[in-house]
């Protein structure tokens, strides 16, 4: 009774393994190219983050990104940036400044703020060329860096086709 | 260029002094991001805005500088402090020399 069974088995086994086969043979080309455009990208990503913040750290918190989670038209996604800041002469927000991981280039938009502003609160609207993360980071009057980062699932990706 | 931009601000025409206020301003423009391909598989040269500043009685109150992940008719949204009465005026300039400048009054 037990026979049979085993057969199934084997035989489903060796069909997902030769599956597997073919799969691992022809797509690594494809899979390997693709991880190192994404590498290289986000590689991108955390060099124009340094250019920004140089050597110093970015800690997380003081700035919020509101971002939907889950986007479907990824060519006009709004985007607000929220900084906890008094923004006075002496502590206000110097900069804030949007990157993304898998966009062709880091950079979103910068920012300049300064104790006129009153609040550091940012809408906008940005593209999104695929599910990836987006990161903020405020540059504060005393030198120090913070940073906020949100995933983001988009179904309909941006700057693919003519519209 | 200029002549067929068209921008839309939205600022509050009275405030009490020291009051934080919004500002909006939305600008119609492509922003080609010059990634894209068009029919015949070149790419469309990059057409973007690059710069938004905006002056509070001629003192920079704001400054965006934009790349290409910035929507098409970019809009932002800020606040600045009501400091005096006097004229708001909020400038666009980016690729292939493309300049916009719109102005608002506000009473302090």
């Amino acid at each position: 009774m037990t026979e049979p069974l085993t057969m199934v088995a084997t035989r489903r086994r060796f069909l997902i393994g030769a599956g597997g086969l073919v799969l691992m043979t022809t797509v690594p080309e494809a899979r390997a190219q693709f991880l190192a455009q994404s590498e290289a990208r986000a590689a991108a990503m955390q060099a124009a983050i340094k250019m920004i913040a140089g050597d110093a750290p970015t800690k997380s918190g003081r700035i919020k990104i509101e971002l939907p989670p889950l986007v479907e038209n990824g060519n006009a996604v709004p985007l607000g940036i929220k900084v906890d800041s008094p923004m006075t002469d002496a502590d206000h927000v110097k900069a804030i400044h949007v990157f993304t991981e898998k966009n062709p280039q880091p950079n979103v938009a910068a920012f300049q703020l300064g104790p006129r502003a009153g609040t550091a609160n940012i809408q906008t609207r940005m593209r999104l060329a695929d599910t990836q993360l987006v990161v903020a980071v405020a540059e504060m009057s005393d030198g120090t860096f913070w940073r906020d980062e949100v995933e983001v699932v988009v179904t309909m990706a941006a700057c693919l086709e003519e519209s | 260029m200029a002549a067929d931009a068209r921008a839309l601000i939205n600022v509050p025409q009275k405030a009490k002094r020291g009051e934080v206020i919004p500002i909006k301003a939305l600008i119609s423009h492509v922003m080609e991001t010059g990634f894209r391909p068009n029919s015949t598989g070149q790419l469309i040269p990059r057409d973007i805005i690059k710069e938004f500043v905006c002056t509070y009685n001629g003192t920079e109150v704001f400054r965006a500088e934009f790349f290409p992940a910035v929507s098409a008719n970019p809009f932002v949204s800020f606040t600045t402090v009501a400091t005096e009465s006097g004229t708001i005026t909020m400038t666009w300039t980016g690729d292939n020399g493309f300049h916009a400048t719109e102005s608002v009054a506000i009473t302090v």
